[in-house]
């Protein structure tokens, strides 16, 4: 056991865990945060993933270990109030069907817009090819990425 | 006079490359035979999968024994990390995660030499260096990794430094489960490698 310091959703943290233990079990069983979903467990299917520095990290298999020191954000520090434009373009257009792999699918929609904010439908299949969604909603999450770039555009933010 | 000119400083930098490439090569007798069978050998190694995987001719990593195609759509993108929600780092830590068909990771270098433990190294070459393994017959690969212009701008040290000490290199001979290792031990291909450069850097035929 040791302790791990970090920033989680802008908070500073601090766990005592093991330090091989996937930031994924750190989230949902010691800190309680159960939006970030467990899927495959070997970094396939994206349903865990997180931002890490603001980049879109599966944290299935990241060892709480590398993330000591840094900047970690889940799908409940986009915001407090459902206002990031990314959650507001998924509920607009109403993507969820089982709904189990949106956590992920909204991280990795925010690290695109952060990286580029007005993508292309090619640039969104490239950043969007490793989550997985068994339900096939990719069609309505393009089509939310294209809303929240918008919505993005008028305010003037992303994350 | 337009077209000349580039032509000719193309030429004069290959030529000022290469020429740097074989100044820091120790002075010893040429034997261009001992050259081109070190390297025929070691040429196996480049061309296993655990190297070629990550110099692809494409700008898809390859995966598996079978060299395969990383599955998604991975990209190697301009730097050679990835794009976007897909960078390497993602995904691959500073070590193999336990267990078959787990991601592999080797660590990081840090500033003073040693593996950072925590952070991972795992990457492909940069677009702009591609470093192109795959479909490359021996003479075309000796060729290619003797020349600053096509090795991510190494010296005959810094070539020897990468295959030797390169954590990413370290890790094609502990792969993680279900993967094979090249057909010689590391400290075998090390050798052939400097016995390749130090007898001249011939290329076979």
């Amino acid at each position: 056991m040791k302790n791990i310091s970090f920033i989680l959703n802008g908070k500073s943290t601090t766990v005592a865990v093991d330090p091989d233990k996937p930031l994924l079990w750190v989230l949902r069983e010691d800190l309680a945060l159960t939006g970030t979903k467990y899927g495959c467990g070997m970094a396939i299917c994206g349903c865990c993933t997180v931002h890490l520095e603001g980049d879109a990290i599966r944290s299935c298999v990241t060892p709480v270990s590398r993330v000591e020191g840094k900047r970690v954000t889940t799908i409940e520090g986009l915001s407090t109030d459902l206002s990031h434009p990314v959650q507001r373009a998924w509920m607009q257009i109403q993507v969820p069907q089982c709904g189990y792999c949106q956590s992920g699918q909204m991280m990795s929609a925010v690290c695109l817009l952060n990286l580029n904010p007005k993508p292309t439908d090619a640039n969104i299949a490239e950043a969007m090819s490793g989550n997985l969604c068994r339900c096939g909603t990719y069609q309505r999450v393009r089509n939310a990425i294209h809303v929240a770039a918008a919505i993005a555009a008028k305010r003037g933010v992303t994350e | 006079m337009k077209l000349i000119a580039p032509i000719i400083i193309g030429f004069a930098s290959i030529a000022l490359g290469w020429y740097a490439f074989a100044q820091s090569a120790p002075l010893g007798v040429r034997d261009d035979d001992a050259a081109r069978a070190a390297f025929t050998v070691a040429y196996r190694v480049f061309e296993s999968p655990r190297c070629m995987n990550c110099h692809p001719a494409g700008n898809t990593p390859l995966q598996g024994d079978d060299s395969h195609p990383h599955f998604d759509y991975v990209l190697r993108g301009e730097d050679g990390n990835g794009i976007s929600a897909l960078r390497c780092s993602n995904c691959h830590q500073a070590g193999n995660g336990a267990g078959l068909n787990m991601p592999p990771g080797a660590p990081n270098v840090m500033s003073d030499g040693s593996f950072d433990p925590t952070t991972p190294r795992w990457h492909l070459p940069s677009a702009k260096t591609p470093m192109i393994f795959e479909g490359r017959s021996t003479a075309q690969l000796c060729r290619q990794l003797q020349d600053p212009t096509q090795n991510g701008g190494l010296s005959r040290d810094q070539l020897i430094h990468h295959v030797a000490s390169d954590p990413l290199v370290l890790w094609g001979w502990s792969p993680g489960e279900g993967r094979t290792t090249p057909p010689i031990s590391h400290e075998q291909f090390v050798a052939l490698v400097k016995e390749w450069l130090d007898n001249g850097g011939a290329c076979p035929k």
